[in-house]
């Protein structure tokens, strides 16, 4: 696979606002790659400046290997599925699917072979000769989806296409957009802030925030290895601790300080020198949680805490813990219930653990990530001992 | 079914003051004008006993055939004309920002504050031989001293597409502001030029606009009077002229009647017509 939609210092301001900041990316050809951030984090205005809808105000724009940075919409060879769908009211299923090979002048009778390919594809001839205002949500989605695709676009441009169905719908739609990918295997770009929907679908992802690119990489890779405080806390929930490295163990392992707590086992994949500050994301359901004592193992950080809120969420239960100034959140999955347990209750003494590969080190962080993180609800889960 | 009759009952209730006042100062007056049509003339300016066709069969004099045919393309021209300055307007004031918009609606409706007929006379001074307009075009070079601007049917358009572009604008504005912009980008994306766009899924999208902007230039056009009488001279006369002259120069009523009933059916045929092929076309639609 080789680059086929490239980025090359791309900046697109809006005044004084910089919507895209010398964003680089490139985007391989048949990948389902996704842009994933909050909204206003540029990742729309990629799309658009990939469609050609906005100029960038510095930068190139490369679609296999040849330059479209100042070719109009209607000159490249993508298509867009936008989020509102806007198929043309005046025009019935079949002409909205048949708009593009129209506007291309191209034969008749390969027109009306294509239109009832793609309607087939959809699973929509039935609809054909209704106009979109009777149409639901979901067909709506898969006409504009049809509506792209007969034009065979080099590369499908996709902006947050779900975000406008219901919960059962999108996930529907979400396995027949995967379905489609496979099926006519070209590139698509896809824009959305449901990080959910992005790790299910993309081969890769690129993480956005404030007009830069914070991350790129396949899933798994963002959420096991955040490199910023944002992606750790954008990308799922964690635990962030403010440390410094007091010693190292070996090449690969060192020893940090965490708020007063000495002798926290690591993995020091950063070759950090003692000294040296460091911030850790740690995520909850690495962390684990039990009233009896752990045995002692050379790689395992085991502490006391008390369990200061709970949630019980069916498969899951989250705890939030204190041990002396850290407040850590710990997910735990329930594999076997026991009648007989005497389950973990609020203000119970704990040990918690975690191994030392799995507190993830920091390039970056900044304090107004934590925002990003879920707190304890407040004046739910009361202890059960306080009076009242 | 009670309570369906009910809010017929109140449907009618509140519609009622609007039909009577239209049927004892529209309906009542038109077919009196059809009946006036069908009486002789007197000679002292009333109507004479018993009925005639002679005032409908006068019609086909060649001086009417002549002066039907200008109202109809100076009428068609004014339509044509706003709407080609409207459209854009139309889409612009869609597109801008709400403050300019406000202004540039301002600027719209600030003519209306001024008297018509004012209007009117001030372009006859501006289109007068000695006026603003002859004077700028022979000092460029494009008129001599002999080219007349005003008392021709071009004056009479110009003034008329000046009159009737508010009342285009407006409705044209109306169908903008609620087109979905992001369609035009959607065509662009599949491969339209601008232009294409503009045509193929603006222009359709705001189509009602578009049908009452023509409404509400060449019904009113067809009738017009002031204008003509005023910029047109004898070359510009429109049928509005001549039954304004049936009426005070020969005191025939009855003659007069015939050419409005002639107007009155050139504009209701068509607006019928369209309406029933319009129902015609959405019936199926409806089950």
């Amino acid at each position: 696979m080789s680059e086929f939609l490239e980025f090359h210092n791309v900046s697109k301001y809006f005044g004084t606002i910089k919507a895209v900041d010398d964003v680089s990316l490139e985007i391989k050809k048949g990948e389902f790659f996704s842009l994933l951030g909050p909204s206003g984090c540029g990742k729309t205005t990629m799309l658009r400046l990939a469609a050609g809808f906005e100029n960038p105000d510095r930068g190139r724009i490369l679609l296999d290997g040849e330059d479209i940075t100042d070719l109009p919409p209607n000159k490249r060879k993508v298509n867009t599925i936008f989020q509102s769908y806007a198929l043309f009211p005046h025009l019935s299923v079949w002409d909205n699917i048949a708009f593009g090979l129209v506007i291309a002048k191209r034969p008749k009778a390969e027109i009306y072979t294509a239109v009832e390919e793609m309607l087939n594809l959809i699973r929509m001839t039935g609809e054909a000769d209704k106009k979109p205002d009777l149409l639901s949500g979901g067909q709506k989605q898969r006409v504009a989806i049809a509506r792209a695709l007969i034009n065979k676009p080099r590369v499908l441009l996709l902006d947050e296409p779900l975000a406008a169905l219901d919960l059962k719908l999108r996930q529907r739609m979400q396995i027949e957009l995967d379905m489609i990918h496979d099926q006519v295997g070209i590139t698509f770009l896809y824009v959305t802030h449901d990080q959910g929907e992005a790790m299910s679908l993309s081969d890769r992802i690129a993480v956005m925030d404030s007009g830069h690119i914070e991350q790129v990489g396949i899933p798994a890779e963002i959420y096991e290895t955040p490199r910023t405080s944002f992606v750790a806390a954008f990308i799922g929930d964690t635990n962030f601790l403010e440390g410094e490295v007091s010693e190292l163990v070996n090449d690969e392992y060192c020893r940090l300080k965490i708020a007063g707590i000495q002798g926290i086992v690591c993995f020091n994949d950063k070759s950090m020198k003692p000294g040296s500050p460091v911030f850790l994301s740690i995520r909850p359901e690495k962390v684990h949680i039990s009233r009896d004592r752990p045995e002692e193992e050379s790689k395992r950080n085991i502490m006391p805490a008390v369990v200061e809120d709970m949630i019980y969420l069916g498969s899951t239960t989250k705890y939030w813990v204190r041990t002396g100034a850290l407040r850590i959140q710990i997910l735990r999955q329930h594999f076997r219930f026991f009648l007989d347990e005497k389950p973990i209750r609020w203000n119970d003494d704990v040990w918690i653990w975690w191994h030392a590969d799995d507190g993830f080190m920091l390039d970056r962080y900044r304090e107004v990530d934590e925002s990003l993180i879920a707190v304890p609800p407040q004046k739910v889960g009361e202890p059960e001992e306080s009076p009242g | 079914m009670k309570r369906d009759s009910r809010g017929k009952f109140q449907e009618w209730i509140l519609s009622f003051p609007s039909l009577f006042w239209l049927a004892l100062f529209f309906l009542v007056p038109t077919l009196f004008v059809f009946v006036f049509a069908l009486r002789p003339a007197s000679p002292y300016g009333g109507m004479g006993q018993g009925w005639t066709l002679e005032n409908l069969r006068r019609l086909a004099d060649p001086s009417y055939l002549i002066v039907a045919w200008r109202t109809l393309w100076i009428s068609a021209l004014t339509t044509a004309g706003c709407l080609l300055l409207a459209v854009p307007v139309g889409y612009h004031l869609a597109r801008i920002s709400s403050r300019w918009r406000n202004f540039v609606l301002m600027l719209v409706i600030i003519p209306f504050w001024t008297n018509f007929l004012i209007r009117i006379f001030a372009w006859k001074v501006l289109l007068h031989p000695e006026g603003l307009i002859k004077h700028l075009l022979m000092s460029l070079g494009l008129a001599g001293p002999q080219t007349t601007l005003l008392y021709h049917p071009a004056a009479v358009v110009l003034v008329s597409i000046y009159s009737f572009l508010p009342f285009t604008i407006l409705p044209i504005y109306a169908a903008s502001d609620k087109f979905d912009f992001q369609l035009l980008d959607a065509a662009r994306d599949l491969g339209a030029r601008s232009f294409q766009a503009f045509y193929k899924i603006f222009l359709p999208g705001i189509r009602r606009g578009l049908f009452t902007a023509v409404l509400f230039v060449f019904i009113p056009s067809l009738g017009s009077y002031v204008i003509p009488d005023i910029v047109g001279g004898p070359a510009g006369e429109m049928i509005g002229n001549k039954i304004a002259q049936r009426v005070f120069v020969d005191r025939n009523l009855p003659q007069a009647s015939a050419l409005s009933v002639v107007l009155i059916l050139s504009v209701l045929a068509p607006l019928v017509a369209v309406l029933i092929l319009q129902r015609k076309k959405e019936r199926p639609e409806i089950f």
